[in-house]
């Protein structure tokens, strides 16, 4: 007990000393400029959730009879899982608009945006093995082509898609051609550049992007050439199909057309893994120098795993700029950057299933956690809950962050860790 | 006599402005196998390397088959019929076995897999039954059997072998050299290996060149060479008579 207790409190300790000014403190707008709030109820429940947890956990790890590590163990999936696991979640992808909530439908959209990107981002990092911290550059070339076209030529969203990511796949190789020699930290660091370089010069280059104040009214896809309106036209989709109109439809509409992308994301991903191309991306993670003494043109190679990555970054980009109608510059930080990679990187590099996973667990539930708290702060009456649920999207990199530590502790390789072959005899 | 498979001529390499081979001269006539000998750092890897092109002669003139290759991009230089088992084995770690005899064998442009597969397999047999293993998983021989049978499923005429002895007992090396000399023997492959293990080295190899600071000092077959008093003080005396 003793040594639980110190541990608990030590961990307490640090808790206190890390949550005292992040959570106990808030500026806020005054009468005098900026005012300094404290919040000790805060961060007072914050350091006893850690006290407590801590504690439980150690007493549960040493309880008699039972050996240490057992939780990273009781983690261990059964072989088999993702065989039924990736067509189960499938098939509650595809089903999910059949609840007809327009919240869920919403969520989804959004979860399957990131696993789209996510699986894009992985054909660079996952299987080229090239640390690029800069992807959301192409997410952005992607948005800002689209919203461009479609201002400039009038052109609409399924014309576009392809220009959009081809233009980024474009971008990529522009971006690659610098960085070939570049390895690990130091391609990091470009990557991390090249990102805010497209950002900047989105927000100054005020002629062409409108500069922070972005472009509005971004044509929405159509389907067949019906517009999803409520205007009752002959050429609206309602109209058509002589029904209620109903902002629902076009919402649902927009999560086939992602659920559509991210998919064909993943099949080409797969397709290529298994070509020579795919196992070459590979075999260029796991050692360049052999790469090189094959004949491999290892240029090419990295070239590829760019503008592949990239295109489906710009892909990704079209559709957000259609979902919302309007972007700007502001949509594209580095931490956009920072949640794919770290959706990546918790899913097990490399791996699809685990991808989707993260994205799930990352984006899905975040939003979800956020949208209980809120619910718990109005039933309750209680401040503290729904001001902690206004909050947490500032807290989200301390969320990911802390998701990657306790992964690192229980699943180090990520969530689904297992490479499968590309190739069988 | 014909024209050598592979002739330097001249050939200098410089590390920025470190000179690592002065003014080489070696050939290598096909059907032959050639070994290159030398202390650590005498320039061996380098002049492996120098073939492929990475890093790039900065003088001389390498022909390969009659071309002139001196100035050709590396991954061209492999594809025309050269393959290389790089020094420390270099296999990829977290892909099979299977898939890494494919890397060899899809950037030379094979067709024939299977048949290739069952060459190789049939030369290392412990590889047939571990084809579904991960590379990295392999004890060093396995990887280093791997190795050559990655570098041989692109049916090479010339296979360039940097110390695939490096860290194996003495029975796997056997075995190992017993392959080449097989592979020579049944389909006339020519081999350039550099080697630490000197004495095994130049009883399998036709010739071989000494290679002393990046110049070679000394060239003859691999008989007289090791008749040589000078070769056995510096390179056999020290226990290498496995
Ligand atoms: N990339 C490099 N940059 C600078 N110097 C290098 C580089 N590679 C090799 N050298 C130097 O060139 C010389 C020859 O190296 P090389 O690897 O060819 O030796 P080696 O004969 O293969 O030795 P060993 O038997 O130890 O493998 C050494 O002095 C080494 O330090
Ligand atoms: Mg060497």
């Amino acid at each position: 007990m003793r040594p639980a207790v110190r541990d608990a409190v030590l961990s307490a300790l640090i808790a206190l000393g890390l949550f005292a000014p992040m959570v106990g403190l808030v500026l806020s707008n005054g009468e005098q400029g900026l005012e300094l709030h404290g919040r000790p109820l805060a961060a007072a429940v914050v350091v006893a959730l850690v006290f407590f947890g801590r504690l439980g956990m150690h007493l549960w790890t040493h309880r008699p009879g039972h050996e240490a590590r057992t939780i990273r163990k009781s983690l261990k999936v059964p072989a088999g899982t993702s065989k039924f696991l990736a067509p189960a979640l499938l098939a509650a992808a595809v089903l999910l608009p059949l609840t007809g909530s327009r919240y869920y439908v919403d969520l989804g959209t959004l979860v399957l945006t990131y696993v789209m990107l996510g699986w894009g981002l992985n054909i660079v990092v996952g299987l080229a093995g090239l640390l690029d911290l800069g992807y959301v550059a192409f997410y952005a070339v992607g948005a800002y082509s689209y919203a461009l076209l479609a201002e400039t030529f009038g052109l609409g969203f399924w014309t576009c898609l392809p220009l959009a990511g081809i233009l980024a796949a474009f971008a990529g190789i522009l971006l690659g051609f610098p960085v070939l020699r570049l390895r690990g930290d130091y391609l990091a660091i470009v990557t991390l550049a090249f990102g805010e370089i497209i950002r900047v010069v989105l927000i100054n280059w005020v002629e062409l992007t409108h500069g922070p104040n972005g472009i509005t009214d971004i044509p929405r896809p159509t389907l067949f050439g019906l517009r999803f309106s409520m205007d009752d036209g002959d050429d609206t989709v309602a109209g058509f199909f002589g029904i209620e109109a109903e902002t629902i439809q076009r919402v649902i509409f927009l999560y086939y057309v992602i659920l559509a992308l991210a998919l064909l994301t993943n099949w080409v991903t797969l397709r290529l893994r298994r070509m020579p191309l795919g196992r070459a991306w590979e075999a260029l993670r796991e050692d360049e120098i052999a790469c090189k003494s094959l004949g491999i043109n290892v240029t090419n190679t990295k070239l590829t795993a760019f503008a592949t990555g990239a295109l489906f970054g710009g892909f990704a980009g079209a559709f957000f700029a259609t979902r919302q109608a309007f972007i700007s510059p502001e949509s594209f930080t580095f931490i956009e950057s920072a949640t794919v990679l770290a959706i990546v990187v918790l899913g097990g590099l490399g791996s699809q299933l685990g991808v989707a996973l993260a994205a799930l667990v990352m984006v899905g539930g975040l939003e979800m956690l956020r949208d209980l708290l809120s619910t718990i702060g109005e039933q309750m009456g209680s401040e503290l809950f729904s001001g902690l649920a206004g909050e947490l999207p500032t807290y989200r990199m301390l969320i990911f962050g802390l998701a990657l530590v306790v992964m690192m502790v229980l699943r180090p390789r990520g969530l689904v860790s297992g490479r499968t072959p590309t190739a069988r005899l | 006599m014909t024209a050598p498979l592979l002739s330097l001529s001249g050939v200098s390499t410089y590390y920025g402005a470190i000179q690592a081979l002065k003014n080489v001269d070696l050939q290598v006539h096909e059907g032959e196998i050639v070994t290159l000998i030398g202390a650590n750092g005498a320039g061996k890897s380098t002049l492996m390397m120098t073939v492929c092109g990475n890093p790039r002669a900065r003088a001389g003139q390498i022909i390969y088959d009659g071309r002139d290759i001196t100035h050709e991009p590396t991954h061209l230089i492999m594809r025309r019929q050269i393959a290389q088992a790089p020094e420390g084995r270099r296999i990829f770690g977290r892909m099979t076995v299977y898939e890494n005899l494919l890397m060899g064998a899809e950037t030379s442009g094979q067709t024939n897999v299977p048949a290739l597969l069952d060459q190789v397999c049939d030369l290392f047999p412990r590889l047939r039954e571990r084809l579904t293993q991960r590379g990295g998983t392999l004890s060093g021989g396995e990887q280093q059997m791997l190795a050559i049978g990655r570098a041989l499923m692109a049916r090479p005429r010339l296979l360039l072998l940097d110390e695939p002895s490096l860290g194996l007992a003495p029975l796997v090396v056997r075995q190992i050299f017993g392959a080449i000399r097989t592979l020579n023997k049944e389909t006339g492959l020519t081999v350039l290996l550099v080697e630490q293990n000197a004495y095994q080295a130049l009883r399998l190899a036709h010739r071989g060149y000494v290679l002393v600071n990046g110049a070679i000092t000394m060239a003859g077959t691999g008989v007289e060479l090791l008749a040589r008093p000078e070769i056995r003080a510096a390179y056999l005396e020290g226990g290498h008579y496995t």
